[in-house]
């Protein structure tokens, strides 16, 4: 994996690749679009404007689609969660949930008192905050994961190419073993990611001749120093009580999460996601490489600094919610761009929505399938891997 | 007042120097070709030129600012980098990369407006590739990507262009058909200066040859003054056998056979 990141990096392999990789569906769509017009104008330039120069009525949309796009993915992140409030042992149809907020809030009368307090701990206590950390995790991974292909130009990226993943399993793990206290457990693991991230980022910073490679290798460099550390730890640590809860730590699970550390961790994760959607047409222009930023007037170092203490931050964050969750960030990218095209304008929210959106599922399935629950770390991966297979499947036909 | 003004100028990596007291001036308007060996500095130059590179000695005004005084956001609306079609990146529309051009032109926490996109779309128009606009970038021809790279240059409204070896990489009609445009874009008042190995190049465009060698310029002039076969001789350590042997070109002005 990690020599293919670098591979990917380089011209000759990455190049076949983007070219239909990035967006093979893509690839697919113009191939055929391209027959429907009459065949592609021939090589190279033409010297007259052609026949019909057709206005470009760009993909690149006016306000009423972007606005239609919004509401369509508010939409459906709305029928996801509210769909997802109704499953589970305890039967609850979306009318409940409404007759419910109707006598909460606004004091109608459907249910008993008893009945009342009941929903009020399914819903409210125990759902909604599930819901709530699988929306924001999602969304959280999937968006860092899609700046940092951006970023790095590179479709096999994900968020924890930085070492944060390593930094925060480590910071969880030594605040089980040393601290045993639930609230500085979620401190050392948010500072765990962001140590990890800042050894990488100050290695890099040290070399400083190519900044992007160099990154990449401060990364691998700096995720090794910290999973090995987390061996170390794991071996100190009592076997009967602590290991086990690192272990199950690290397969990530989204039970742990009440709902105070969900909106704590809420507040950071929304911020760092608003940030990183906002710099998506900076990251477009950072994705030209670094001169061509310049050239265009974008401080490519300052932005590129400030895409990493976001994306940190967030992933920092959702392994504080609920340990580490693998290959959202990588997967969701990806089939974003599939659907919205790589403007990181476009493809930045779509990945938010849609991330949240599968998650929140993922979280269904881990709750429901079985008569235990799965940890939902593991259930990402197995529906995470399968798909990489299939996208490596693209980039090989590309290598070729 | 010169267009650009370069007095001194010197820069180098670690100790090695690769520009020494450099000075030239571009009056402004038409075509300038840097020429010169490999390794002589006209990459270099162009990038001390785009603010790239800080230079360790000496200065670069353009109309009059000196532009280590400038912000890298007001340098991009004065020049334009045109970089060579060789880069990987995402398929981007080629609109999109063409709308990049007008990131300095917007504040940093703005979004791109209508104004932004009409530019978008008329520097399209403007080289006749409007047809492509919706085509991802990646899979346009290099001919095709050089053009939409131009175009980006156009909407970001700088009217000096700086270009690295812009016909690299392109066919022999893509190239004559840049050249082409360069010219005719000339002629509309935008300077542009880049760098080539094809003297014929030089000659077919430029209204001014800069031969640069070790890092210091060796000859400046009109084209037809300055690419004789003794100058490109000079510059590139030639015998006089090869060089009328191989490549010089003629006296005849290459403009006239365009």
């Amino acid at each position: 994996m990690v020599k293919l990141q670098l591979r990917g990096d380089r011209r000759g392999g990455a190049g076949g690749f983007f070219h239909r990789g990035s967006t093979f569906m893509s690839y697919g769509f113009w191939r055929f679009a391209r027959r429907l017009g009459g065949g592609r104008s021939p090589q190279g330039l033409r010297e007259a404007p052609p026949p019909e120069v057709r206005r470009p009525r760009s993909r690149s949309m006016s306000a009423l689609p972007r606005a239609l796009s919004w509401a369509g993915g508010a939409a459906l992140l709305g029928v996801v969660a509210l769909v997802s409030m109704c499953l589970g042992k305890y039967p609850v149809s979306p009318k409940d949930i409404l007759a419910f907020l109707a006598q909460s809030w606004f004091g109608a009368s459907y249910f008993s008192n008893e009945q009342m307090s009941v929903l009020e701990n399914v819903l409210w206590n125990i759902r909604l905050p599930r819901v709530l950390a699988a929306a924001l995790i999602g969304s959280a991974l999937s968006v860092s994961g899609a700046a940092y292909q951006a970023m790095f130009v590179n479709p096999l990226v994900s968020p924890s190419l930085l070492g944060v993943l390593g930094g925060a399993s480590l910071g969880a793990a030594a605040g089980i073993v040393f601290l045993k206290s639930w609230y500085a457990v979620q401190l050392t693991t948010f500072a765990g990611g962001i140590l990890a991230v800042g050894v990488a980022v100050g290695i890099a910073r040290v070399y400083r001749v190519n900044s992007t490679i160099m990154l990449v290798l401060g990364g691998i460099i700096s995720g090794a120093l910290f999973t090995s550390m987390l061996e170390l730890v794991k071996y100190v640590a009592d076997p009967y009580n602590e290991l086990p809860a690192i272990t199950y730590w690290l397969m990530g699970n989204l039970s742990q999460p009440d709902r105070e550390t969900t909106l704590r961790a809420a507040v950071p994760i929304c911020l760092g996601i608003g940030a990183l959607v906002f710099l998506g047409r900076h990251l477009n222009v950072l994705s030209m490489g670094d001169e061509e930023a310049r050239a265009l007037g974008v401080n490519a170092p300052r932005i590129r600094l400030a895409v990493i203490v976001c994306a940190t931050v967030v992933s920092a964050t959702t392994v504080v919610i609920a340990g580490s969750i693998g290959w959202i960030g990588l997967i969701i990218p990806h089939f974003t761009r599939m659907v919205a095209g790589p403007d990181n304008d476009r493809l930045l929210p779509a990945a938010a929505v849609i991330g949240a959106a599968y998650l929140i599922v993922v979280d269904d399935v881990c709750r429901l399938a079985f008569s235990f629950e799965l940890p939902i770390g593991i259930v990402t991966s197995l529906v995470g891997i399968p798909c990489f297979a299939f996208v490596l499947r693209n980039a090989r036909k590309g290598w070729s | 007042m010169a267009l650009i003004e370069i007095s001194h100028l010197s820069f180098g990596y670690r100790r090695a120097p690769v520009i020494e007291d450099l000075d030239l001036s571009i009056e402004g308007e038409g075509v300038t070709a840097l020429l010169g060996p490999n390794g002589s500095g006209k990459t270099t130059l162009l990038k001390l030129l785009l603010g790239l590179l800080a230079p360790t000695a000496g200065r670069i005004r353009i109309g009059g600012d000196d532009i280590g005084d400038l912000t890298q956001k007001e340098l991009a609306c004065r020049l334009a980098y045109v970089p060579q079609v060789h880069k990987e990146t995402f398929g981007y529309s080629v609109f999109d990369v063409v709308l990049m051009g007008r990131m300095p032109r917007t504040s940093f926490f703005a979004r791109y407006g209508d104004a932004d996109r009409g530019a978008a779309r008329e520097a399209l128009d403007k080289l006749s590739i409007a047809h492509l606009a919706d085509r991802p970038y990646t899979e346009i021809s290099g001919g095709e990507r050089q053009m939409t790279l131009i175009a980006r240059a156009l909407a970001q409204g700088a009217d000096i262009f700086v270009m690295d070896e812009p016909t690299n990489g392109l066919d022999y009609g893509n190239q004559l058909r840049l050249l082409d445009r360069i010219g005719r874009l000339a002629a509309e008042g935008y300077t542009f200066i880049y760098t080539t190995h094809h003297p014929d190049h030089a000659l077919a465009v430029a209204d001014r040859v800069v031969m640069m060698k070790d890092g210091r310029v060796v000859r400046e002039g009109a084209p037809q003054a300055v690419l004789t076969t003794q100058g490109l001789a000079e510059l590139y350590n030639l015998s006089d056998r090869l060089c009328t042997c191989f490549g010089a070109p003629s006296r005849t002005p290459l403009r006239a056979a365009l």
